[in-house]
């Protein structure tokens, strides 16, 4: 996969921030300083639980969220263009064409009423220049591409005939019908089955490798992040706390929140009856980042100068080893170089 | 050995890939329809529809006399309207003309005047619904108070300023009926234009780069009009009913020669105490007609709604 990537980044999303308000009401801060970069052919996973901002980092950058309420700051570029503050028609040309994204519900994801050949040449004739027959031959083969057996017959169908694995290939096909250079694709394995989530990634991981799109993963799910993943950036309550590569990740895992996650997530070879490790409390403990680390309240290394009263500085993102970012003060250490088995095991 | 066991799955595969229906795919409409032909209710709603929409379309051949021809004047006295005889299977009303003639023809102008007023309230409301839908923000607030202001003036009140306002004919009545439908549809429209405006495959196309306007009717628009459609199917039994209010209460037709159930209903006022069946023919043809088009209307509701799908 490395032999692609390279060359300038497809996308560069600085210090990017994303702020509710609603009139009367205390703004809420979505989103607040993520920065991270795409190359050609790389896969980055955003990964956190529900509510960290993985999906509103995901909307923004594509220029969906809406434009009343909404407060979107600092920079993201799409090939070096600057999209905050672009307008919305050359927003619009961008999305379809030059980035795309693929969503979490695929039933959902598709107009009911409509033939899927339909929705797929709809994105062809918007932005490619082609004729009604021309873009119903390309749909043939896109859905073909994406592994729709008989993708004639399926052109002519409604959503609701497809299984849920072709829903998301055809989802898939059409979000990849313009060969977008970035392609973003939000936690696209959640409403489907194991063996269809397998099925997908390999699809998508194929795809990366086939055409050098670059693949944002947004996903709460480690395997996915194990199978797919180059470089992985874990957020927390809105902003990215570690940051490594999907090997050192899973092998030595610095914030105790990665090293939680990893422990918690349940093990086939685990005995019967042994309890699951959760981490304890749930997102909604985190204390705002100006008062301290926002994971704190439910970390079990958390002491006294992770509040910014006792230290007298916010905590920083830093540097934490070659190709590594860390955002705490009491990492967890990790003395001898462990193999993956006994770090997903790690003390906590 | 098992070259052959694999030759048998493949075939077995091949066989259940096959679909055995023509090809391309069912549309809901296409599959709605075919629930609604299975729903016993949705039949009898069907049939008592259509066969006044015969009756009203064959009326010259149907009905047995000329609905103005006055007969029997002799055998019409003060305090006797003579009943049901040969040749006169209903009786005749107060000026001699035959009772069923009338009914019949009558199913003309009560289903037109439905249709029509229906139609055109469906094709405002829609429009305005559009509007508010599809802009949202001020657009949106504007239209809506202003179909809110429609909607705060009882309908049977409006309809009659209207018909008070525009002359007394037909058309007047039928832009009455019309005017106090608008806001239903409007708000109705606007409401689920706005839920599908938030669905995820709005969002989806959006993400794809797909028009606002091409969302709009493409999109959102197809998947907000089956509460439309049922509605509208239930409009029809209540615009039949409030012409029929109408004209009882003067404002119809001003030809009164013309047959209508609502005008037949209050001439047969007078005559309650000679002649009760005068008022039950023509009310019992609204209810049985205002029933089949509720029928209809909800049995489609259920037929094109996901949440009762059996």
């Amino acid at each position: 996969m490395s032999s692609l990537q390279g060359g300038a980044p497809v996308l560069e999303v600085e210090d990017l921030s994303v702020t509710f308000q609603r009139k009367g009401e205390k703004p809420t801060r979505a989103v607040d300083g993520v920065s991270f970069s795409v190359a050609p052919g790389e896969t980055v996973g955003l990964v956190g639980e529900s509510g960290c901002g993985k999906s509103v980092t995901s909307l923004a950058i594509m220029g969906l969220l809406p434009s009343r309420g909404v407060k979107v700051g600092g920079s993201v570029r799409l090939e070096g263009e600057e999209l905050i503050g672009a307008g919305s028609r050359k927003l619009r040309s961008l999305r379809g064409a030059h980035m795309a994204m693929v969503f979490q519900d695929p039933l959902s994801s598709l107009n009911p009423t409509v033939q899927i050949g339909t929705q797929v040449t709809e994105v062809l004739l918007e932005h490619r220049d082609m004729s009604k027959a021309e873009a119903a031959a390309e749909a043939v083969t896109l859905l073909d591409r994406v592994g729709i057996p008989d993708p004639r017959r399926r052109l002519k169908e409604y959503p609701h005939q497809l299984s849920g694995g072709m829903r998301q290939r055809a989802l898939i096909a059409m979000a990849l019908a313009c060969s977008p250079r970035l392609l973003i694709a939000d936690e696209p394995t959640t409403a489907l089955d194991v063996t269809i989530q397998a099925q997908i990634l390999e699809l998508l991981k194929e795809l990366v490798v086939d055409t050098g799109t670059a693949l944002v993963m947004i996903t709460h799910d480690l395997g996915v992040v194990a199978g797919l993943c180059d470089r992985v950036h874990v957020m927390y309550s809105g902003k990215i706390i570690e940051t490594a590569d999907r090997h050192e990740l899973f092998a030595r895992p610095r914030q105790p929140y990665t090293g939680g996650l990893l422990a918690s997530v349940p093990r086939l070879d685990a005995g019967r009856g042994t309890p699951l490790t959760p981490i304890r409390g749930s997102a909604r403990d985190a204390i705002p980042w100006a008062e301290g680390c926002a994971f704190a309240p439910r970390c079990d290394n958390a002491q006294d100068d992770c509040l910014t009263e006792v230290s007298g500085s916010v905590v920083p993102l830093a540097y934490d080893g070659p190709g590594r970012e860390l955002r705490c003060r009491h990492p967890l250490e990790h003395p001898t170089a462990p193999s993956g088995a006994t770090a997903l095991g790690a003390p906590r | 050995m098992g070259d052959v066991k694999r030759r048998r799955i493949d075939e077995l595969a091949a066989r259940a890939g096959q679909v055995p229906e023509g090809e391309g795919g069912v549309s809901l409409t296409r599959s709605a329809f075919r629930r609604l032909r299975r729903d016993p209710v949705a039949i009898i709603g069907a049939v008592i529809v259509v066969t006044f929409l015969l009756v009203a379309l064959f009326a010259p051949w149907l009905a047995p006399r000329d609905p103005l021809a006055q007969t029997l004047l002799s055998q019409i006295r003060p305090g006797l309207i003579p009943g049901s005889q040969e040749g006169f299977p209903l009786g005749v009303d107060n000026l001699g003309r035959d009772l069923l003639s009338r009914l019949i023809y009558g199913s003309r102008q009560s289903l037109m005047i439905g249709v029509v007023s229906t139609v055109l309230g469906v094709a405002a409301g829609m429009a305005l619904g559009i509007i508010a839908g599809a802009f949202g923000g001020w657009v949106d607030t504007v239209v809506m108070r202003f179909v809110d202001i429609l909607l705060s003036i009882p309908g049977l009140l409006m309809a009659i300023s209207i018909s008070v306002l525009l002359g007394q004919n037909q058309y007047a009545l039928m832009i009455a009926i019309a005017v106090t439908q608008v806001p239903i549809f409007a708000r109705l429209l606007r409401g689920s234009m706005l839920v599908q405006r938030g669905s995820d495959y709005a969002l989806a196309a959006r993400a794809l780069g797909i028009r606002k306007r091409r969302i709009v009717f493409g999109h959102v628009l197809p998947n907000s009009l089956s509460p439309v459609i049922v509605q509208a199917t239930l409009s029809l039994a209540t615009a039949i009913i409030e012409a029929a209010a109408l004209s009882f209460l003067g404002l119809g037709d001003p030809d009164l020669a013309r047959p209508e159930w609502g005008a037949m209903l209050a001439n047969a006022q007078a005559f309650l105490s000679v002649r009760p069946e005068l008022a039950v023919y023509p009310a019992l043809c609204i209810i049985v007609v205002a029933l089949g088009f509720t029928l209809l209307g909800e049995s489609l509701r259920e037929a094109l709604d996901p949440k009762f799908r059996r």
